[in-house]
This record gives structure tokens, C-alpha cells and sequence, in this order.
């Protein structure tokens, strides 16, 4: 684990990330998938980038603000101040590729060269949560509706999946959609196997970590 | 829905399944009408919920309104599947 100082609205503020760093000539931002999806897969991507070191590439997965050992507030985020901290991680550590996963699309460096894998819509992301809110207010025996829940989201902000997610995020997941500049798009059959961010407990496979290492190994060589 | 059609709805909802799951091939095969879903399999929890009915949506090419989402729906793999196929009968208008 290293620090990085990284801006937020509350100033500037040291963030940890994951990092195999051996000052070598290839050096991969990883950024993760966004809520939830980020647990689920980040076994896999530690795993990843164990594997990539051994191939001599350094790797940098930084904390999102306000996730993980972050002391930033999460509802203050939104996905502009997630892309400023990306891209001051991406210089900090003189990143000369990115791979971003499912919504890491977002909010990534587009102007580095590198990867998406399983790009995702923030509407899609944005619904699902809400989605996991009704029904667990249905089970708990109460009803809420999506528009509504929506609809207060905006101006209020919202409480989903254990997350505060403030009304500029909320609004920002609305309409953002995974940009790329011509980096390469990796999908789940490329790797074989199940989608880990699919699954409800945290799950790793040596054999997808494998794929995924060899797939940007490859690239970085090309 | 042709047989074949109800086949394929039957081995994908099984695939969606041991993907959010994380079943084993055996498991996810083993998987019966009667089998209970929510509130009989643990990890099947709100946001995992959440998550396989987003993965119909997108495998099945249909849209699952939240007024279709109930308990019954939920609570065996017969009925899941049943509320497939008829989702995606009615979607391809067949």
C-alpha cells in the first residue's frame, strides 16, 4: 500500500492504492468497478496484478475517494471529482497504460492507452442499486417505486447499497456513458468462466487473473 | 413458445443463476421446479436479487418492471423460470 495525494472537495488529502511498483518502463492504472461490483472483483484484480509484476509490468490500483481506507466523505463524491482523482493517480504514479473495469469506464484516463473490460452504462449501475433498495423495502414490508426514489435522489441524494450517494453523483450516473479513446475492449468470454462482479460473495479465479494479466501483457509488448 | 425455446430459456436462467451464485456446474444443473429461491439460498440477498434480474433483463432482452418483482415471483426456481418464459414469449410476441 502507498499514498498519493489527491485532490477532493474538502481539499487535498493522501489516498492509498495497491502498488507493485519497480520504477519499470510499463506502469498499469487499474481503476476499479464502482460500488458493490468494486468488493466483488478486487480479489481478481490484486491477484491480476501480482501476475503482472511477475511479467514485469508495475501496477497501481488506487482507492476511489471516499471508498475503502479513503477519509474523504462518499456522499460528497460525484463521478467529476472520481475522474480529477484518477487522473492526478494516473500522474502521480506516471501511469503509462489503464485498465478500467465496468464503470471504472467513467471515470478512467481516456487519454491513456489501454483497456476496457465489461464496460458498463452509469444508468444500468445507477438502476440495479435502486433496483436492491425496493426490494429489500418489500421484504421488510414497506413499498417504495423507483421513479419516486429517483426522483428525491436528484435533489437529496439517496441511500443505496450501504452508500450515500450524493444528488451530483446521482445525477452524473443518469447520463454517463463509458467513455473510450480507442481503448481495447475486453468482454467476460475473453476470460472465461463466470463474471465475478455477478456474484453476491466476493469470489476469485486464478484461471480469469491468468487470462487477464497474459491479455495486457500481450498489448504492452505489441 | 416452441420447446426449444423454452430449452434455451431453461439453460440460460441456470447460467444467470451459477453466475450471481457462484453455483457449481452440478449444482446449477441440480436445480429443480420446487427448488426454493429467496429466503431459502442466503446469498441470494436484496442486491443479489438486484443483480439477476439485471442479468435477465440484458440476457433475455426483456424489461422486468418493479411491480413484477414479488415474492412469488422469487421463490422457486419453477416460478422464475415460468416468469421468464412468459416474459420473453411476450416479448418476441410469440
Amino acid at each position: 500500500m502507498v499514498a498519493w495525494p489527491c485532490p477532493g472537495p474538502g481539499g487535498v488529502t493522501d489516498e492509498l492504492a495497491i502498488a507493485f511498483d519497480a520504477s519499470r518502463a510499463a506502469r498499469l492504472l487499474i481503476v476499479p468497478p464502482l460500488f458493490e461490483e468494486m468488493n466483488r472483483t478486487r480479489r481478481m484484480l490484486v491477484e491480476t496484478m501480482r501476475r503482472l509484476d511477475r511479467l514485469g509490468i508495475d501496477s497501481f490500483l488506487p482507492d476511489l475517494p471516499g471508498c475503502n481506507e479513503s477519509t474523504q466523505r462518499f456522499e460528497a463524491q460525484s463521478l467529476y471529482s472520481w475522474r480529477a482523482a484518477m487522473a492526478q493517480a494516473a500522474k502521480h504514479f506516471g501511469a503509462t497504460h489503464a485498465l478500467a473495469m465496468r464503470g471504472g469506464a467513467l471515470v478512467f484516463p481516456v487519454a491513456l492507452p489501454g483497456w476496457v473490460l465489461e464496460p458498463v452504462k452509469g444508468a444500468t449501475i445507477l438502476r440495479q442499486m435502486v433496483r436492491a433498495r425496493t426490494i429489500a423495502a418489500r421484504e421488510a414490508g414497506w413499498s417504495e417505486d423507483s421513479a419516486e426514489l429517483l426522483e428525491a435522489g436528484r435533489t437529496e441524494g439517496l441511500e443505496l447499497a450501504g452508500y450515500h450517494v450524493g444528488a451530483a453523483m446521482i445525477a452524473g450516473l443518469e447520463s454517463a456513458r463509458p467513455e473510450d479513446e480507442g481503448q481495447r475492449e475486453i468482454r467476460q468470454s475473453d476470460l472465461g468462466g463466470g463474471a465475478l462482479w455477478l456474484r453476491s460473495e466476493p469470489g476469485e479465479s486464478a484461471e480469469q487473473a491468468d487470462a487477464l494479466a497474459r491479455l495486457i501483457a500481450d498489448g504492452i509488448d505489441a | 413458445m416452441t420447446d426449444l425455446a423454452a430449452q434455451d430459456t431453461d439453460t440460460t436462467l441456470r447460467a444467470i443463476l451459477r453466475d450471481v451464485l457462484g453455483l457449481s456446474a452440478e449444482r446449477a444443473a441440480a436445480l429443480e421446479s420446487d427448488t426454493g429461491l429467496f429466503g431459502a439460498m442466503p446469498e441470494l440477498d436484496s442486491m443479489a436479487v438486484a443483480g439477476l434480474l439485471t442479468e435477465m433483463e440484458d440476457r433475455f432482452d426483456i424489461v422486468i418492471d418493479d411491480d413484477e418483482v414479488d415474492g412469488e415471483m422469487l421463490e422457486t426456481y419453477g416460478n422464475l423460470l415460468a416468469f421468464a418464459a412468459d416474459k420473453r414469449a411476450a416479448a418476441t410476441g410469440a
